[in-house]
């Protein structure tokens, strides 16, 4: 069992340890500023935590001491554009600059592949670093794919790389997250790239673009461990699944917990999958999706144990009164255990359970807004 | 020569003192002074070498006007402020 998480918050860099008595904040780092990601890298031990000044913009640091001192590592940097290159327009006019605005995703490279470290960005870079977070090279061969310029932002003015599924059995091949891009996957360790299959559905776009790949908004992918052909997403309008290796997905419907029970909201950010068993995933559902918010102010975590054919809404610890926090995709992860899952919003309340969501434990509700969510891994 | 000084809020990141740099424009009075202090190039300009969104810089007190280019004048006794704009301030 994991026995700490690094919550990431708009005002700091926060530990919160399991001791004797329980999961308690056991360390601040970085207060005021704005931590928006962190990643615990099982192979050495580092912690790297994302950082966005607005002013200074996105930078990144590490400690190699789990969070008892820092120091400020290389940033991913896009390179010069080519000459009489004109970058692609957002829908609301503003060039895909070739500038990172914002650290989106952090994921270690495979088991054998000590210092390699992946990060996703905003406008939709992928970086590759080889040596622990020093230094980064863009994948040219993605970001000059001309479909990624088809790529928009989902929530954001600039398209984003949220998710880096790195299969453990393989680490060249890679499936990320896009919002909204949809998922592309790699066999080759990023040398070729292609948009991954069909079956994702965006409610959003025209009636006769609606299962185009890659204008698709996965807000979360997520890989199981033991059975990395099993991919979990939770969209902008839906869940889906894959079970061969991101080659195709199904959209699950979530029904209702009763027959006669409300339905179940497919809108949510978070997703969190099982690290042995495939069929069983957790989402935090929340109003779609222009409102976003707990249904009738209740915090809830729906839970499948049989690959989404049927959902329990798991309510105990979880305030059911007029609560409206609100969970993004990075702040809800699980441990090795599969036991132990912890989620934050963006009301600065963060739960644990140990029994796999049965009951929670409220840890703290005055945290800043919590942006990020991430276990300890074990190496 | 002209002086660059920096906003004290940066300085809680790194370590900006003022300097006295060669450069009759702005590009060149920073580069100089970046190539000093290598790590203060990130935290005020992006990677294509603009001026980031929320920075500012006032050349004698007036407001940068090109700020892709850094190309405004200089004069040799002048006064460049480097601060952050108000705009970007956070929550």
């Amino acid at each position: 069992m994991s026995r700490a998480c690094y919550v990431a918050t708009r005002k700091g860099l926060f530990t919160v340890a399991r001791g004797a008595s329980g999961w308690a904040v056991s360390r601040a780092n970085f207060l005021g500023d704005n931590c928006t990601l962190t990643m615990h890298d099982p192979r050495s031990g580092d912690l790297i935590a994302a950082l966005y000044h607005g002013h200074f913009g996105a930078k990144l640091h590490r400690s190699r001491d789990e969070g008892a001192t820092w120091q400020e590592i290389g940033t991913p940097a896009y390179p010069p554009m080519p000459d009489g290159y004109t970058p692609k327009m957002t829908h609301n006019g503003k060039p895909i600059d070739w500038a990172l605005k914002l650290v989106w995703a952090l994921a270690p490279g495979g088991t054998n592949e000590r210092g390699v470290i992946w990060c996703g960005t905003m406008p939709g870079g992928l970086f590759r670093s080889d040596d622990g977070g020093d230094s980064w090279t863009l994948n040219r061969q993605l970001w000059d794919d001309p479909k990624r310029e088809m790529w928009f932002g989902g929530g954001a003015d600039y398209p984003g790389i949220h998710s880096v599924c790195v299969d453990p059995r393989d680490p060249k091949h890679i499936v990320i997250g896009i919002s909204c891009g949809g998922a592309w996957v790699t066999r080759d360790g990023g040398c070729t790239w292609s948009v991954g299959g069909k079956g994702m559905r965006a409610e959003y776009m025209p009636p006769e673009m609606q299962f185009e790949p890659n204008a698709q908004d996965p807000h979360q992918v997520v890989q199981c461990a033991a059975n990395p052909d099993a991919l979990w997403v939770q969209h902008h309008n839906g869940i889906f699944k894959s079970t061969d290796r991101a080659a195709s997905w199904s959209e699950i419907q979530p029904g209702s917990v009763e027959p006669s029970g409300p339905q179940l909201s497919a809108f949510g950010f978070a997703v969190a999958v099982h690290p042995r068993d495939p069929e069983t995933a957790w989402f935090v559902p929340a109003i779609k999706d222009e409102k976003r918010y707990p249904a009738d102010g209740h915090v809830v975590v729906n839970r499948t144990r049989d690959g989404g054919k049927t959902f329990q809404t798991l309510t105990s610890g979880l305030p059911q009164q007029h609560a409206y926090d609100l969970v993004y995709r990075h702040a809800l992860d699980i441990d090795e255990s599969g036991e132990v899952l912890a989620f934050g919003s963006t009301t600065g309340s963060l739960w644990v359970t140990e029994n796999g969501g049965d009951s929670w434990q409220t840890i703290s509700s005055n945290l800043p807004p919590i942006h990020s969510v991430r276990f300890q891994r074990a190496g | 020569m002209p002086t660059i000084r920096f906003t004290d809020n940066i300085q809680r990141h790194i370590e900006c003192p003022p300097r006295v740099v060669g450069g009759s424009r702005v590009r060149d009075a920073l580069d100089a002074y970046f190539a000093e202090h290598p790590r203060a190039r990130s935290y005020v300009l992006d990677e294509q070498g603009r001026l980031r969104e929320h920075m500012a810089i006032f050349v004698d007190g007036g407001q940068l006007r090109d700020r892709v280019g850094l190309t405004d004048p200089v004069n040799e006794e002048g006064m460049i402020d480097v601060i952050q704009a108000l705009s970007g301030g956070q929550q």
